[in-house]
Protein backbone atom coordinates (compact mmCIF):
# COMPACT_ATOMS: atom_id res chain seq x y z
CA UNK A 1 0.00 0.00 0.00
CA UNK A 2 2.33 2.74 -1.11
CA UNK A 3 1.46 6.36 -0.40
CA UNK A 4 -1.66 5.53 1.45
CA UNK A 5 -2.67 8.20 3.93
CA UNK A 6 -1.98 7.21 7.52
CA UNK A 7 -1.71 9.04 10.83
CA UNK A 8 2.02 9.02 10.35
CA UNK A 9 1.93 10.43 6.83
CA UNK A 10 -0.38 13.23 7.92
CA UNK A 11 1.81 14.26 10.83
CA UNK A 12 4.96 14.06 8.73
CA UNK A 13 3.69 15.76 5.57
CA UNK A 14 1.05 18.13 6.91
CA UNK A 15 3.02 19.09 9.96
CA UNK A 16 2.28 22.84 9.87
CA UNK A 17 -1.43 22.41 9.38
CA UNK A 18 -1.72 19.83 12.18
CA UNK A 19 0.16 22.15 14.50
CA UNK A 20 -1.99 25.16 13.65
CA UNK A 21 -5.21 23.20 14.12
CA UNK A 22 -3.97 21.65 17.34
CA UNK A 23 -3.18 25.05 18.82
CA UNK A 24 -6.63 26.25 17.76
CA UNK A 25 -8.32 23.32 19.53
CA UNK A 26 -6.19 23.90 22.62
CA UNK A 27 -7.55 27.43 22.80
CA UNK A 28 -11.12 26.33 22.14
CA UNK A 29 -10.95 23.61 24.82
CA UNK A 30 -9.49 26.06 27.28
CA UNK A 31 -6.54 23.84 28.07
CA UNK A 32 -3.90 26.38 27.25
CA UNK A 33 -3.83 27.80 30.77
CA UNK A 34 -2.43 31.10 29.56
CA UNK A 35 -2.30 32.16 33.20
CA UNK A 36 0.31 29.47 33.89
CA UNK A 37 1.98 28.84 30.55
CA UNK A 38 2.38 31.65 28.03
CA UNK A 39 0.92 31.20 24.55
CA UNK A 40 4.39 31.29 23.12
CA UNK A 41 5.63 28.55 25.40
CA UNK A 42 2.57 26.44 24.67
CA UNK A 43 3.19 26.79 20.96
CA UNK A 44 6.86 25.97 21.41
CA UNK A 45 6.02 22.85 23.44
CA UNK A 46 3.39 21.69 20.96
CA UNK A 47 5.83 22.23 18.11
CA UNK A 48 8.55 20.24 19.84
CA UNK A 49 6.27 17.35 20.68
CA UNK A 50 4.82 17.19 17.18
CA UNK A 51 8.19 17.33 15.48
CA UNK A 52 9.45 14.63 17.83
CA UNK A 53 6.49 12.53 16.73
CA UNK A 54 7.22 13.25 13.09
CA UNK A 55 10.82 12.22 13.67
CA UNK A 56 9.92 8.93 15.32
CA UNK A 57 7.07 7.93 13.06
CA UNK A 58 8.81 6.78 9.91
CA UNK A 59 10.77 4.24 11.95
CA UNK A 60 8.31 3.04 14.53
CA UNK A 61 5.04 1.18 14.22
CA UNK A 62 1.89 3.23 14.71
CA UNK A 63 -0.45 0.28 14.32
CA UNK A 64 -1.22 -2.48 16.81
CA UNK A 65 2.48 -2.96 17.52
CA UNK A 66 2.72 0.55 18.90
CA UNK A 67 4.97 0.66 21.92
CA UNK A 68 6.14 3.98 23.28
CA UNK A 69 8.93 2.24 25.16
CA UNK A 70 10.70 1.44 21.85
CA UNK A 71 13.98 3.23 21.23
CA UNK A 72 12.64 5.11 18.22
CA UNK A 73 10.13 6.99 20.38
CA UNK A 74 12.87 8.46 22.50
CA UNK A 75 12.52 12.00 21.09
CA UNK A 76 8.81 11.90 21.99
CA UNK A 77 9.57 10.73 25.51
CA UNK A 78 12.20 13.44 25.89
CA UNK A 79 9.81 16.11 24.63
CA UNK A 80 7.15 14.92 27.10
CA UNK A 81 9.74 14.99 29.87
CA UNK A 82 10.53 18.65 29.12
CA UNK A 83 6.86 19.59 28.92
CA UNK A 84 6.06 17.80 32.16
CA UNK A 85 9.03 19.40 33.91
CA UNK A 86 7.93 22.86 32.78
CA UNK A 87 4.27 22.31 33.64
CA UNK A 88 4.86 20.72 37.05
CA UNK A 89 6.70 23.85 38.12
CA UNK A 90 3.74 25.94 37.01
CA UNK A 91 1.18 23.78 38.78
CA UNK A 92 -0.70 22.44 35.77
CA UNK A 93 -3.12 19.63 36.71
CA UNK A 94 -2.99 16.11 35.29
CA UNK A 95 -6.38 16.60 33.62
CA UNK A 96 -5.14 19.67 31.81
CA UNK A 97 -2.03 17.80 30.77
CA UNK A 98 -4.19 14.99 29.37
CA UNK A 99 -6.44 17.41 27.53
CA UNK A 100 -3.49 19.33 26.16
CA UNK A 101 -2.36 16.25 24.25
CA UNK A 102 -5.86 14.88 23.70
CA UNK A 103 -6.67 18.07 21.80
CA UNK A 104 -4.51 16.68 19.00
CA UNK A 105 -7.20 14.15 18.17
CA UNK A 106 -9.66 16.53 16.58
CA UNK A 107 -7.40 17.94 13.85
CA UNK A 108 -6.00 14.48 13.09
CA UNK A 109 -9.45 12.90 12.82
CA UNK A 110 -10.65 15.72 10.62
CA UNK A 111 -7.75 15.38 8.24
CA UNK A 112 -8.04 11.61 8.12
CA UNK A 113 -11.72 12.03 7.39
CA UNK A 114 -11.13 14.37 4.48
CA UNK A 115 -8.37 12.18 3.02
CA UNK A 116 -9.95 8.80 3.61
CA UNK A 117 -13.64 9.62 3.57
CA UNK A 118 -14.08 7.31 0.60
CA UNK A 119 -12.52 4.32 2.34
CA UNK A 120 -14.42 3.77 5.59
CA UNK A 121 -12.48 0.65 6.55
CA UNK A 122 -9.09 2.28 6.20
CA UNK A 123 -10.47 5.38 7.90
CA UNK A 124 -11.67 3.34 10.88
CA UNK A 125 -8.31 1.63 11.18
CA UNK A 126 -6.39 4.88 11.05
CA UNK A 127 -8.69 6.57 13.53
CA UNK A 128 -8.14 3.66 15.87
CA UNK A 129 -4.36 3.92 15.40
CA UNK A 130 -4.45 7.67 15.99
CA UNK A 131 -6.53 7.19 19.16
CA UNK A 132 -4.16 4.58 20.52
CA UNK A 133 -1.15 6.70 19.73
CA UNK A 134 -2.49 9.86 21.30
CA UNK A 135 -3.90 8.08 24.33
CA UNK A 136 -0.57 6.41 24.94
CA UNK A 137 1.28 9.69 24.60
CA UNK A 138 -1.10 11.47 26.90
CA UNK A 139 -0.94 8.68 29.49
CA UNK A 140 2.81 8.77 29.32
CA UNK A 141 2.68 12.54 29.80
CA UNK A 142 0.43 12.22 32.86
CA UNK A 143 2.64 9.53 34.31
CA UNK A 144 5.69 11.69 33.82
CA UNK A 145 3.91 14.60 35.44
CA UNK A 146 2.95 12.48 38.45
CA UNK A 147 6.42 11.04 38.86
CA UNK A 148 7.87 14.56 38.72
CA UNK A 149 5.56 15.56 41.54
CA UNK A 150 6.49 12.51 43.55
CA UNK A 151 10.12 13.40 43.09
CA UNK A 152 9.39 16.87 44.46
CA UNK A 153 7.60 15.39 47.48
CA UNK A 154 10.46 12.98 48.08
CA UNK A 155 12.92 15.86 47.94
CA UNK A 156 10.91 17.89 50.41
CA UNK A 157 10.78 14.92 52.75
CA UNK A 158 14.54 14.55 52.51
CA UNK A 159 14.95 18.26 53.26
CA UNK A 160 12.71 17.87 56.30
CA UNK A 161 14.84 15.08 57.74
CA UNK A 162 17.96 17.12 57.07
CA UNK A 163 16.83 20.03 59.19
CA UNK A 164 15.10 17.86 61.73
CA UNK A 165 17.86 17.00 64.14
CA UNK A 166 20.35 19.72 64.91
CA UNK A 167 22.53 18.68 67.84
CA UNK A 168 23.68 21.70 69.81
CA UNK A 169 26.40 22.01 72.39
CA UNK A 170 24.83 24.15 75.07
CA UNK A 171 27.53 23.89 77.71
CA UNK A 172 30.87 22.32 78.24
CA UNK A 173 30.18 18.53 78.12
CA UNK A 174 26.45 19.00 77.52
CA UNK A 175 24.77 18.48 74.14
CA UNK A 176 21.07 18.74 73.34
CA UNK A 177 18.84 17.79 70.44
CA UNK A 178 15.37 19.29 70.17
CA UNK A 179 12.98 16.91 68.42
CA UNK A 180 10.12 18.33 66.41
CA UNK A 181 7.14 16.72 64.70
CA UNK A 182 7.02 12.99 64.04
CA UNK A 183 9.75 10.55 64.92
CA UNK A 184 9.60 7.78 62.35
CA UNK A 185 12.23 5.07 62.14
CA UNK A 186 14.29 6.91 59.56
CA UNK A 187 14.39 10.15 61.51
CA UNK A 188 15.03 8.34 64.77
CA UNK A 189 18.07 6.76 63.15
CA UNK A 190 19.32 10.16 61.96
CA UNK A 191 18.82 11.65 65.41
CA UNK A 192 20.68 8.81 67.07
CA UNK A 193 23.63 9.04 64.67
CA UNK A 194 23.88 12.82 65.00
CA UNK A 195 23.68 12.64 68.75
CA UNK A 196 26.31 9.91 69.10
CA UNK A 197 28.64 11.79 66.75
CA UNK A 198 28.16 14.97 68.76
CA UNK A 199 28.97 13.14 71.99
CA UNK A 200 32.30 12.06 70.52
CA UNK A 201 33.03 15.42 68.91
CA UNK A 202 32.35 17.53 71.98
CA UNK A 203 33.29 14.93 74.59
CA UNK A 204 29.86 15.29 76.09
CA UNK A 205 28.94 13.66 79.36
CA UNK A 206 25.25 14.52 79.31
CA UNK A 207 22.96 14.36 76.27
CA UNK A 208 19.59 16.06 76.63
CA UNK A 209 16.81 15.02 74.26
CA UNK A 210 14.05 17.61 74.24
CA UNK A 211 10.74 16.14 73.05
CA UNK A 212 8.61 19.24 73.66
CA UNK A 213 7.95 19.45 69.92
CA UNK A 214 6.92 15.80 69.51
CA UNK A 215 3.14 15.72 69.46
CA UNK A 216 2.60 12.00 69.87
CA UNK A 217 4.65 9.54 71.89
CA UNK A 218 3.45 6.08 70.95
CA UNK A 219 5.20 2.77 71.52
CA UNK A 220 7.41 3.20 68.47
CA UNK A 221 8.62 6.66 69.49
CA UNK A 222 9.18 5.32 73.02
CA UNK A 223 11.17 2.43 71.64
CA UNK A 224 13.34 4.79 69.60
CA UNK A 225 13.96 6.92 72.67
CA UNK A 226 14.89 3.85 74.71
CA UNK A 227 17.31 2.69 72.04
CA UNK A 228 18.91 6.10 71.70
CA UNK A 229 19.25 6.37 75.48
CA UNK A 230 20.96 3.01 75.80
CA UNK A 231 23.32 3.85 72.92
CA UNK A 232 24.17 7.11 74.67
CA UNK A 233 24.86 5.19 77.86
CA UNK A 234 27.13 2.79 76.00
CA UNK A 235 29.16 5.79 74.93
CA UNK A 236 29.69 6.61 78.56
CA UNK A 237 27.34 9.58 78.66
CA UNK A 238 24.05 10.06 80.41
CA UNK A 239 20.79 10.66 78.63
CA UNK A 240 18.15 13.06 79.90
CA UNK A 241 14.76 13.22 78.21
CA UNK A 242 12.91 16.42 78.83
CA UNK A 243 9.80 18.13 77.59
CA UNK A 244 7.36 15.51 78.82
CA UNK A 245 4.01 17.23 79.19
CA UNK A 246 1.26 15.98 81.56
CA UNK A 247 -0.78 14.60 78.67
CA UNK A 248 2.21 12.73 77.23
CA UNK A 249 3.05 11.35 80.69
CA UNK A 250 -0.49 10.00 81.15
CA UNK A 251 -0.56 8.55 77.67
CA UNK A 252 2.78 6.79 78.13
CA UNK A 253 1.55 5.30 81.43
CA UNK A 254 -1.64 4.07 79.73
CA UNK A 255 0.41 2.52 76.97
CA UNK A 256 2.32 0.58 79.59
CA UNK A 257 5.69 1.85 78.41
CA UNK A 258 8.37 2.07 81.08
CA UNK A 259 11.48 4.15 80.77
CA UNK A 260 13.80 2.49 83.26
CA UNK A 261 17.18 4.06 84.04
CA UNK A 262 16.39 7.13 82.00
CA UNK A 263 16.33 10.50 83.68
CA UNK A 264 13.28 12.47 82.61
CA UNK A 265 12.44 16.09 83.29
CA UNK A 266 9.50 18.36 82.58
CA UNK A 267 11.28 20.93 80.47
CA UNK A 268 14.65 21.86 79.04
CA UNK A 269 15.39 24.17 81.97
CA UNK A 270 15.11 21.43 84.56
CA UNK A 271 16.96 19.06 82.24
CA UNK A 272 19.83 21.52 82.08
CA UNK A 273 19.70 22.06 85.83
CA UNK A 274 20.03 18.29 86.30
CA UNK A 275 23.03 18.21 83.96
CA UNK A 276 24.71 21.10 85.80
CA UNK A 277 24.17 19.36 89.07
CA UNK A 278 25.69 16.15 87.78
CA UNK A 279 28.71 17.83 86.34
CA UNK A 280 29.17 20.02 89.41
CA UNK A 281 28.64 23.21 87.45
CA UNK A 282 27.49 26.13 89.58
CA UNK A 283 25.51 28.86 87.95
CA UNK A 284 24.72 32.03 89.84
CA UNK A 285 24.12 35.70 89.31
CA UNK A 286 27.50 37.34 89.26
CA UNK A 287 28.28 40.67 90.85
CA UNK A 288 29.27 42.20 87.53
CA UNK A 289 29.34 45.96 87.52
CA UNK A 290 29.35 46.13 91.29
CA UNK B 1 -26.43 7.94 62.87
CA UNK B 2 -22.85 8.05 61.73
CA UNK B 3 -21.47 10.11 58.95
CA UNK B 4 -17.95 9.54 57.84
CA UNK B 5 -15.72 12.53 58.45
CA UNK B 6 -12.41 11.36 57.05
CA UNK B 7 -10.76 8.39 55.48
CA UNK B 8 -7.04 7.74 55.26
CA UNK B 9 -5.37 5.09 53.16
CA UNK B 10 -2.52 3.46 55.03
CA UNK B 11 0.51 2.38 53.08
CA UNK B 12 3.59 4.13 54.44
CA UNK B 13 4.72 5.57 57.75
CA UNK B 14 3.87 8.98 56.36
CA UNK B 15 0.24 7.83 56.12
CA UNK B 16 0.33 7.01 59.83
CA UNK B 17 1.22 10.65 60.52
CA UNK B 18 -1.67 11.69 58.28
CA UNK B 19 -4.04 9.37 60.18
CA UNK B 20 -2.89 10.97 63.43
CA UNK B 21 -3.71 14.42 62.07
CA UNK B 22 -7.14 13.25 60.94
CA UNK B 23 -7.73 11.75 64.41
CA UNK B 24 -6.75 15.01 66.10
CA UNK B 25 -9.09 16.92 63.81
CA UNK B 26 -12.00 14.57 64.51
CA UNK B 27 -11.45 14.93 68.27
CA UNK B 28 -11.27 18.72 67.97
CA UNK B 29 -14.58 18.66 66.09
CA UNK B 30 -16.38 17.09 69.07
CA UNK B 31 -14.69 19.50 71.47
CA UNK B 32 -12.58 16.87 73.20
CA UNK B 33 -10.15 17.72 76.00
CA UNK B 34 -6.44 17.72 75.14
CA UNK B 35 -5.72 14.67 77.23
CA UNK B 36 -8.52 12.65 75.61
CA UNK B 37 -7.41 13.82 72.21
CA UNK B 38 -3.77 12.89 72.89
CA UNK B 39 -4.80 9.44 74.08
CA UNK B 40 -7.03 8.81 71.08
CA UNK B 41 -4.41 10.07 68.63
CA UNK B 42 -1.80 7.80 70.21
CA UNK B 43 -4.14 4.80 69.99
CA UNK B 44 -4.83 5.60 66.33
CA UNK B 45 -1.10 5.83 65.75
CA UNK B 46 -0.58 2.32 67.15
CA UNK B 47 -3.40 0.76 65.18
CA UNK B 48 -2.54 2.53 61.94
CA UNK B 49 1.10 1.54 62.23
CA UNK B 50 0.13 -2.08 62.85
CA UNK B 51 -1.93 -1.98 59.64
CA UNK B 52 1.08 -0.66 57.73
CA UNK B 53 3.69 -3.00 59.24
CA UNK B 54 1.76 -6.24 59.77
CA UNK B 55 -1.39 -5.77 57.68
CA UNK B 56 0.11 -4.96 54.25
CA UNK B 57 -1.61 -1.59 54.38
CA UNK B 58 -5.22 -0.72 54.94
CA UNK B 59 -7.73 2.04 55.50
CA UNK B 60 -8.77 3.95 58.59
CA UNK B 61 -11.98 5.93 58.65
CA UNK B 62 -13.24 8.37 61.25
CA UNK B 63 -16.85 9.17 62.00
CA UNK B 64 -18.94 10.73 64.73
CA UNK B 65 -21.46 8.75 66.72
CA UNK B 66 -23.98 9.64 69.39
CA UNK B 67 -26.50 12.43 69.84
CA UNK B 68 -25.59 16.09 69.79
CA UNK B 69 -23.92 17.17 73.01
CA UNK B 70 -22.43 13.75 73.71
CA UNK B 71 -20.73 12.95 70.45
CA UNK B 72 -17.96 10.41 70.28
CA UNK B 73 -15.39 9.71 67.60
CA UNK B 74 -15.26 6.24 66.10
CA UNK B 75 -12.25 5.07 64.14
CA UNK B 76 -12.44 1.88 62.11
CA UNK B 77 -9.21 0.47 60.75
CA UNK B 78 -9.18 -2.45 58.36
CA UNK B 79 -6.18 -4.07 56.77
CA UNK B 80 -5.50 -6.71 54.15
CA UNK B 81 -3.07 -8.67 56.24
CA UNK B 82 -2.85 -12.33 57.18
CA UNK B 83 -4.92 -11.80 60.32
CA UNK B 84 -3.96 -12.43 63.93
CA UNK B 85 -3.81 -16.05 65.11
CA UNK B 86 -4.37 -15.50 68.80
CA UNK B 87 -6.03 -12.18 69.51
CA UNK B 88 -5.92 -12.54 73.31
CA UNK B 89 -2.19 -13.06 73.17
CA UNK B 90 -1.69 -10.20 70.70
CA UNK B 91 -3.53 -7.78 72.98
CA UNK B 92 -1.55 -8.89 76.05
CA UNK B 93 1.46 -6.76 76.95
CA UNK B 94 4.91 -7.75 75.85
CA UNK B 95 3.84 -9.96 72.96
CA UNK B 96 5.19 -9.09 69.54
CA UNK B 97 5.82 -11.07 66.40
CA UNK B 98 8.16 -8.26 65.33
CA UNK B 99 10.91 -6.53 67.24
CA UNK B 100 8.68 -3.95 68.91
CA UNK B 101 7.86 -3.47 72.58
CA UNK B 102 4.65 -5.46 72.17
CA UNK B 103 2.50 -2.85 73.87
CA UNK B 104 0.69 -1.39 70.87
CA UNK B 105 -2.61 -3.28 70.90
CA UNK B 106 -2.95 -3.51 74.68
CA UNK B 107 -1.88 0.09 75.03
CA UNK B 108 -4.37 1.27 72.43
CA UNK B 109 -7.08 -0.64 74.28
CA UNK B 110 -6.28 1.15 77.52
CA UNK B 111 -6.21 4.57 75.81
CA UNK B 112 -9.75 4.56 74.40
CA UNK B 113 -13.27 4.15 75.80
CA UNK B 114 -14.21 1.24 73.56
CA UNK B 115 -11.90 -1.17 71.75
CA UNK B 116 -12.95 -3.97 69.48
CA UNK B 117 -10.88 -6.27 67.35
CA UNK B 118 -11.84 -8.99 64.92
CA UNK B 119 -9.49 -10.89 62.71
CA UNK B 120 -9.53 -13.67 60.19
CA UNK B 121 -6.94 -14.99 57.81
CA UNK B 122 -9.25 -14.25 54.90
CA UNK B 123 -10.50 -10.77 55.68
CA UNK B 124 -7.58 -9.32 57.58
CA UNK B 125 -7.91 -7.46 60.83
CA UNK B 126 -10.51 -4.88 61.79
CA UNK B 127 -10.01 -2.66 64.81
CA UNK B 128 -12.64 -0.25 66.13
CA UNK B 129 -11.68 2.54 68.51
CA UNK B 130 -14.20 4.81 70.16
CA UNK B 131 -13.52 7.82 72.32
CA UNK B 132 -15.67 10.47 74.00
CA UNK B 133 -14.74 14.09 74.58
CA UNK B 134 -14.09 13.85 78.34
Amino acid sequence: MPNETTVASIIINDYDRVLAEWLKVQTAEGVKRTDLVSGKESEQQSRELLSAMAKAMPKEATDDDLDLAEAGWEPVRDALEDIAENRTQRGVSTTEMGWFIGALKQPLFKMLQSELGEKPRVLMREIWNATRLIDQISLHAIETLVSKREAIIERQRAEMTEVAAPVVKIWDSIVTVPLIGTLDSFRAQTVMENLLDAIVQWEAEVAIIDITGVSTVDTMVAQHLLKTASAVRLMGAECVICGISPKIAQTVVNLGVELPNIVTRVDLESGLAYAFDRLGVQVGRGSAGA
Amino acid sequence: MTDEAARVTLKTSGDVAFARQAAAKAMAAIGASTIKSTKFVTAVSEIARNAVIYGRGGVISFSEAGAAGQKRVVAVCTDRGPGIDDIDRAVSDGFSTGKSLGLGLGGAKRLVDRFEITSSSKQGTKVTLECGPR
